[in-house]
């Protein structure tokens, strides 16, 4: 559908996605101001969720590789944050970018065998990863602490800011910020050359690409991303321990990435949504039946489950590629009620079919 | 030099089970060009069902038997509802689906039969022998081990190699469409390549139960390590399978000996980025052209 000229957005990348952040911001800033203080905590949740799971749909829908280890880069960035911050006393920018630095060298490596596997293998590999990233820190204990994990202080917030509520804004900020960069870098020459590589690989190293380059540095980017959550993430928590990144966050990831829809950011924020409220309203119905307790404590798990099962293979495109497509059917209707003058071109405006898992 | 026998013999019966989740994937692999990542999962559903029938007061090795069985209905039934919808769609879409299943499988599991730890039974002591005056980390349980996965290799081997089903299973593989013109059911070919999958993977299951205790992800870190192993043996091969497992446990056993067993895990992540960044394609397979 055509919006009048004043109410489309800019086409210049930056500003455009400039833009969008703000009134994103301003919404957020609003919701944070009016409602509850637990509420606010919950935001700053969808935060480093949102981040994280951006980051895997860069690499998930944009370059055609898939992590199930995600969560091993957020430990990466937690850890480095939390040691910072454990060790000097600097302020919260310092150890949130250390956390990004450290993911993407971590993910860099890890991407190195990348340059010549594809899919099944790196998921192999990403899956070995969420496990012995569990691991490392027993084994150095005298660095990490082991099982009891590092404190960490929360952020001391200015005036009579509540401190929820400037947990919320810090991390709905780090993660907004995030996003603004990934958008650009997505529809910067790079990101072109990334769907070129994963659309056909042949084509474009003989158009002069290098896919093995451009793997290894998409898989930095997503792991810097993922880094960042971490780094939010041990702020939010006040603790980083082994507990919080075990299997199952990775697989969170990967369904709220698979919820929302792979290769979208925006799809990243319903996919943060859906992690942060489903576990809550699954836990709100199963108190309405009188069932045993082993079946409480796993339906969160089955539904998310169920859930990654039946969108991938009923909808794959996710949250917004459905958005999409109910998009550009009103789209369709308006032009049919204007006339049978436009109906003609509409087939080559119509937009690709939303059968892939990357859009 | 005790130890590094006993850490050899160790390494060695983990290896073979490894070898046969290894071999679950690779027969995947070959039929469907997918990594089934709820193959662990799949074989701790048919353990718990063997411990169901078991606490039924069922015959030991009726259970066994059981379990094993199940393992060939449930593969049948997770490649006709899950999978096959799948073919033709993007590579990755099998993989989230069957990383979905995983956790869908386990969470059921832990709704059944508790989250908790829970002993099984093996079929033999797992004492170890004493040869002579040294005593060896090695019980009949683990003869046990050796001889039925031994037995799992030959039997799949036989059926690639002599049987006429075996035949239509390499033909469905190597060229799907002309198999299906020289009238191979190509589809019920695939069903019964994941029904043996499973069924390699259930074996596995029954087999390192009595070692580790069972509990609903007991098979998540030998999946991993199942896993390293394929890929050591080049995902294409029955054999490198084997061998790739028995490398794979005979890693896995030195590295948690000699450096804490916290280090497996990390081992396994690591071996699998050093093979995959040297020899991609694996011991046992040939590299393959890609197809302009």
């Amino acid at each position: 559908m055509k919006l009048p000229r004043w109410l489309r957005l800019p086409t210049q990348p930056l500003l455009r996605h400039l833009l969008l952040a703000v009134a994103g911001g301003l919404v957020l800033y609003v919701i944070t101001l009016s409602v509850s203080q637990y509420d606010n905590l919950e935001l700053a949740e969808i935060g480093w969720y949102a981040i994280a799971i951006a980051g895997l749909s860069v690499l998930t829908g944009v370059n055609g590789q898939i992590s199930l280890g995600h969560g091993a880069f957020m430990a990466v960035g937690a850890y480095s944050a939390g040691l910072m911050m454990e060790h000097f006393d600097l302020p919260l920018i310092v150890p949130v970018l250390v956390a990004v630095g450290a993911a993407a060298v971590i993910g860099g490596l890890v991407g190195l065998p990348a340059t010549r596997l594809k899919g099944p293998y790196l998921a192999g590999v990403t899956l070995a990863l969420a496990f012995a990233v569990q691991d490392l820190p027993n084994k150095f204990s005298s660095l990490f602490n082991g099982d009891q994990g590092i404190i960490v202080n929360p952020p001391t917030p200015p005036g009579t800011v509540p401190a929820e509520r400037w947990l919320a804004w810090i991390t709905l900020f780090g993660a907004v910020v995030g996003m603004v960069i990934l958008a650009n870098f997505l529809r910067s020459r790079f990101g072109r050359s990334l769907r070129a590589v994963r659309d056909d690989e042949i084509a474009a190293s003989a158009a002069g690409l290098n896919p093995a380059r451009l793997r290894v540095l998409t898989f930095a980017v997503s792991a810097a991303a993922a880094g960042l959550a971490g780094g939010l993430f041990a702020l939010w928590s006040g603790i980083v321990s082994p507990d919080s990144f075990s299997l199952f966050l990775s697989i969170q990831l990967l369904a709220g990435m698979v919820i929302g829809g792979s290769g979208s950011l925006i799809g990243a924020w319903w996919g943060a949504l859906a992690l942060v409220y489903i576990p809550e309203w699954t836990q709100n119905v199963s108190g309405h039946f009188n069932l045993s307790a082993g079946v409480k404590a796993n339906m969160q798990n089955a539904v998310f489950g169920l859930l990654i099962i039946v969108i991938m293979m009923l909808a794959p495109s996710g949250i917004q590629g459905w958005l999409r497509s109910l998009w550009s059917a009103i789209g369709r209707l308006a032009r049919r009620s204007k006339g049978d003058s436009d109906q003609a071109v509409a087939p080559l405006t119509s937009t690709p079919s939303p059968e892939r898992i990357s859009p | 030099m005790g130890r590094f026998v006993d850490l050899t013999l160790n390494g060695f019966t983990y290896g073979v089970i490894y070898a046969a989740v290894a071999l679950g994937l690779v027969l995947i692999w070959r039929a469907t060009r997918i990594v089934n990542f709820a193959q662990g999962a799949l074989a701790t559903l048919t353990t718990y069902i063997a411990v169901s029938l078991l606490d039924r007061s069922v015959n030991y090795w009726l259970a066994f038997a059981g379990a094993l069985f199940a393992g060939l209905v449930i593969g049948a039934l997770t490649e006709r509802v899950f999978i096959r919808p799948l073919y033709g769609k993007p590579d990755l879409n099998p993989i989230v689906v069957s990383i979905g299943l995983l956790i869908l499988v386990e969470s059921i599991a832990g709704a059944i039969w508790g989250s908790g730890d829970r002993g099984f039974e093996p079929a033999f002591s797992q004492i170890g022998i004493s040869v002579g005056k040294t005593h060896l980390e090695f019980s009949h349980f683990d003869v046990f081990v050796l001889a039925s996965v031994l037995v799992l290799m030959v039997g799949i081997l036989v059926l690639f190699r002599w049987t006429n089903l075996g035949l239509r299973m390499r033909a469905s593989a190597f060229a799907p469409e002309v198999a299906r013109l020289l009238g191979v059911r190509v589809g019920r070919i695939l069903t019964t390549g994941w029904a043996l999958a499973t069924f390699a993977g259930a074996l596995a299951g029954l087999l390192v139960a009595p070692k580790v205790l069972l509990s609903p992800n007991m098979m998540d870190p030998i999946l991993v390590y199942g896993f390293a192993a394929a890929v050591l043996g080049g995902l294409d091969s029955p054999l490198g399978a084997l061998v790739g497992g028995i490398v794979t446990g005979l890693g896995i056993s030195y590295v948690g000996g000699y450096m804490g067993s916290s280090m497996e895990t990390v081992g396994a992540a690591v071996l699998l980025i050093v093979v995959l960044s040297i020899r991609p394609e694996g011991i046992f397979s040939r590299p393959s052209a890609r197809r302009v």
